[in-house]
C-alpha cells in the first residue's frame, strides 16, 4: 500500500551559517553603541570620574586582565554553587508543590515571601551568618535570588498540561509516577529553562551584592567596590565589563543547554521552514 | 457478552447540571455506533462514563463482562479525543508506542507493532517527525494509531474529525471504516455530523439535551464495505433525514446547537 504523502525531506541547509547571519544585528547595535558612548564622551569632554571612554576601559582591562579574571573565576564560583543551590531547591519545591497541590496552597505565599525579600537587606545578614571571607555566605544570597523564577517556572510547566493529557494517561491505567515521567516533566522543560535562564545572570548579581557587603580582596564585587571608593573608576568600569562578561557567558551556556533539551519544543520549526 | 453495556446511568454535575438521565444503551462486539445529538446532550459525558474517566452518579457500566474500571486497568479500550493529544517532544513513532511502554513491552516487540501501526494508517515513513512537522489529519491518523496500538478491542473516539476540513474528514472516516474492519474491533464514536454518522455507524444513537437521554436509535442498514459511492445512494439520504427528524422531534433548538452539522451537509 503506497502512502498518499510522502515525507518531507529535511533541510540541508548549513543551519550555522544562519545562526552566524542572525547575530548580525545584534553585533550591528553593539559596535554603534560603543561608538556613540565614545562619540559622546569625547565630545562633551565628560569627566572620567562620571563616566570613561569606552577605550580607556578596554585599555584597563586589558592591563589588569589576569587580576580581573582569577577574581571573576572566585565570583563566579560563587554564584555557580549559589546557582545550583538555589535551583535544585526551586526545582525540588516545584516537583513537591505539582506532586502534592495542598502543601502548594500552604508553602506558596512563604515562597512568595522570601522572594519579596530585599536582597540587599539579606545580604550582611548571610556575611554575619556563615562568615565575611566564607564562600557559602555569598552562595547563600544567590541561591535565594534563584531560587523562585526556577520554582515559579517550573510549577507552571508541570502543571500546564492539557487535560486531554492526562485522561490520556489515565485511559492507559498510568500511575501518578508514570504521568510526571511521560508527561509533566517533558511538558515542564520550556519553562523550566526559562527559570534557568533568568536564574544565570540573578546568580552573579547576587554574588556580587554579597561581596560589596564585605568579603576577600580578590573578589570581584570587592574590587569594583574598592576602584570606586579610591576614584579609580575606570578600573571599576572594567571589573564590571569582566561582571558582564562572565554572566552573558553563563547565560549563553544555559540557553546552549536549552537547544539541546528541548529540540523537539514546536519553536525549532523556525529553523527548519527555512 | 456485550462490548459495552450501560444501565440506568445518570449523571449530575456538582453544579447541580444533570448530564445525562437513564441512559441504557448495548453495543455488540465488532459493532460501530456512533452517539449523536446536539452540544450539552452528554454524549462526551457518556463515552467518558464507558471508560471510566468521569464517574456516573448512578447506574453501571460494563466493557467486555467487567465493571468499567477494571477494564481500563486491563487496557479493554483505546481513547481518541478531538485533538490528537500527541506529544511534542515524543516523535511519531515513540508517541504510537507510548501505551505499549506503559504496558511494558520489550522493544523489539515495540518496534515491529509500531510499524504495522504506521502501514495501518499509511504513515509509513514519518517515524522520526515530530507531530508540529504534520498537518491535522496526519495527526490525528497517528493518534488512532496509537489507541490500537495495543490492539484493545474497543475503540471511543470522542468527535475525533471534527477539527478537521471536509475533504480530510471524508478520506479520515473511508480510512477509519477500512481500519474498523482489519482490526475487528468495536467503536463507540461521539460525533455533531449527522452524514458522518451514517456513513461509518451499523447504529446511531440520537441523544437529546437537558438532560441528556436517548431520543431514539437508528439502524444504519447501507451495506458494507461503505464507499465513495455509499454517501450518493437515496438510502443514505433517507438515513440522513431520519437522524435529522429524530433531532429535531426531540427538541433540539434548530438552528442554533445544530448549525454545524446542518452547515456540513449542504456542502
Amino acid at each position: 500500500m503506497t502512502s498518499l504523502v510522502q515525507p518531507v525531506p529535511r533541510s540541508v541547509r548549513s543551519r550555522v551559517g544562519r545562526q552566524a547571519l542572525d547575530l548580525l544585528p545584534a553585533l550591528a547595535v553593539f559596535v554603534l553603541g560603543i561608538a556613540a558612548w565614545q562619540a559622546i564622551v569625547v565630545g562633551f569632554h565628560i569627566q572620567e570620574f562620571l563616566l570613561p571612554k569606552p577605550t580607556s576601559i578596554a585599555h584597563s582591562f586589558w592591563e589588569n586582565k589576569h587580576p580581573l579574571w582569577s577574581a571573576g573565576i572566585y565570583t563566579f564560583k560563587e554564584a555557580l554553587g549559589g546557582y545550583a543551590l538555589g535551583c535544585a531547591v526551586g526545582i525540588a519545591v516545584a516537583l513537591l508543590f505539582a506532586c502534592w497541590p495542598p502543601v502548594g496552597g500552604a508553602f506558596m505565599p512563604y515562597a512568595v515571601a522570601a522572594n519579596a525579600v530585599p536582597i540587599i537587606a539579606f545580604a550582611p545578614i548571610m556575611n554575619d551568618w556563615f562568615g565575611l571571607l566564607n564562600p557559602f555566605s555569598k552562595m547563600a544570597i544567590a541561591a535565594v535570588l534563584c531560587f523562585f523564577p526556577v520554582m515559579i517556572n517550573t510549577l507552571r510547566g508541570l502543571t500546564s498540561v492539557h487535560p486531554s493529557s492526562i485522561e490520556l494517561m489515565r485511559s492507559y491505567a498510568a500511575g501518578r509516577a508514570s504521568l510526571f515521567r511521560r508527561v509533566r516533566i517533558p511538558n515542564s522543560l520550556p519553562h523550566l529553562f526559562t527559570g534557568l535562564k533568568i536564574a544565570t545572570v540573578l546568580s552573579m548579581i547576587g554574588a556580587i551584592v554579597g561581596e560589596y557587603f564585605g568579603g576577600p580582596i580578590d573578589a570581584l564585587g570587592v574590587r569594583i567596590l574598592n576602584d570606586s571608593s579610591y576614584g579609580n573608576f575606570t578600573q571599576a568600569w572594567a571589573g564590571i565589563v569582566m561582571a558582564s562578561l562572565l554572566g552573558i557567558a553563563f547565560y549563553a551556556l544555559v540557553a546552549a543547554a536549552e537547544r539541546l533539551a528541548t529540540r523537539w519544543h514546536p519553536s525549532a520549526r523556525a529553523f527548519q521552514n527555512e | 457478552m456485550s462490548a459495552v453495556s450501560i444501565k440506568n446511568v445518570s449523571k449530575s454535575f456538582r453544579a447541580g447540571v444533570t448530564a445525562l438521565t437513564d441512559i441504557d444503551l448495548e453495543v455488540e462486539p465488532r459493532e460501530f455506533v456512533s452517539l449523536i445529538g446536539p452540544s450539552g446532550c452528554g454524549k462526551s459525558t457518556l463515552l467518558r462514563i464507558v471508560g471510566d474517566l468521569i464517574q456516573p452518579t448512578s447506574g453501571t457500566v460494563e466493557v467486555n463482562g467487567k465493571p468499567a474500571a477494571h477494564a481500563r486497568r486491563d487496557h479493554d479500550y483505546g481513547i481518541v479525543f478531538q485533538d490528537a493529544v500527541l506529544y511534542d517532544w515524543r516523535t511519531v513513532a515513540k508517541n504510537i508506542s507510548l501505551p505499549l511502554e506503559l504496558l511494558r513491552w520489550g522493544r523489539s516487540r515495540r518496534e515491529a507493532r509500531v510499524k504495522d501501526m504506521l502501514e495501518l494508517v499509511e504513515l509509513t515513513g514519518f517515524e522520526k517527525h515530530h507531530p508540529w512537522q504534520l498537518s491535522g489529519g496526519m495527526q490525528q491518523r497517528v493518534s488512532i494509531a496509537r489507541a490500537l496500538s495495543f490492539s484493545p478491542s474497543l475503540l471511543l473516539m470522542d468527535e475525533p474529525f471534527g477539527a478537521l476540513d471536509e475533504m480530510t474528514r471524508e478520506r479520515l472516516n473511508a480510512e477509519l471504516l477500512r481500519i474498523w474492519h482489519e482490526t475487528g474491533s468495536t467503536v463507540v464514536f461521539v460525533t455533531h455530523s449527522i452524514p458522518e454518522a451514517v456513513f461509518l455507524s451499523t447504529r446511531i444513537v440520537v441523544m437529546s439535551a437537558r438532560p441528556g437521554r436517548i431520543a431514539g436509535i437508528v439502524d444504519t442498514d447501507l451495506p458494507q464495505p461503505r464507499t465513495f459511492a455509499t454517501r450518493e445512494e437515496p438510502r443514505f439520504f433517507e438515513l440522513v433525514t431520519q437522524v435529522r427528524e429524530l433531532l429535531a422531534a426531540s427538541g433540539a433548538p434548530l438552528g442554533v446547537t445544530q448549525e454545524p452539522a446542518l452547515a456540513e451537509e449542504s456542502a
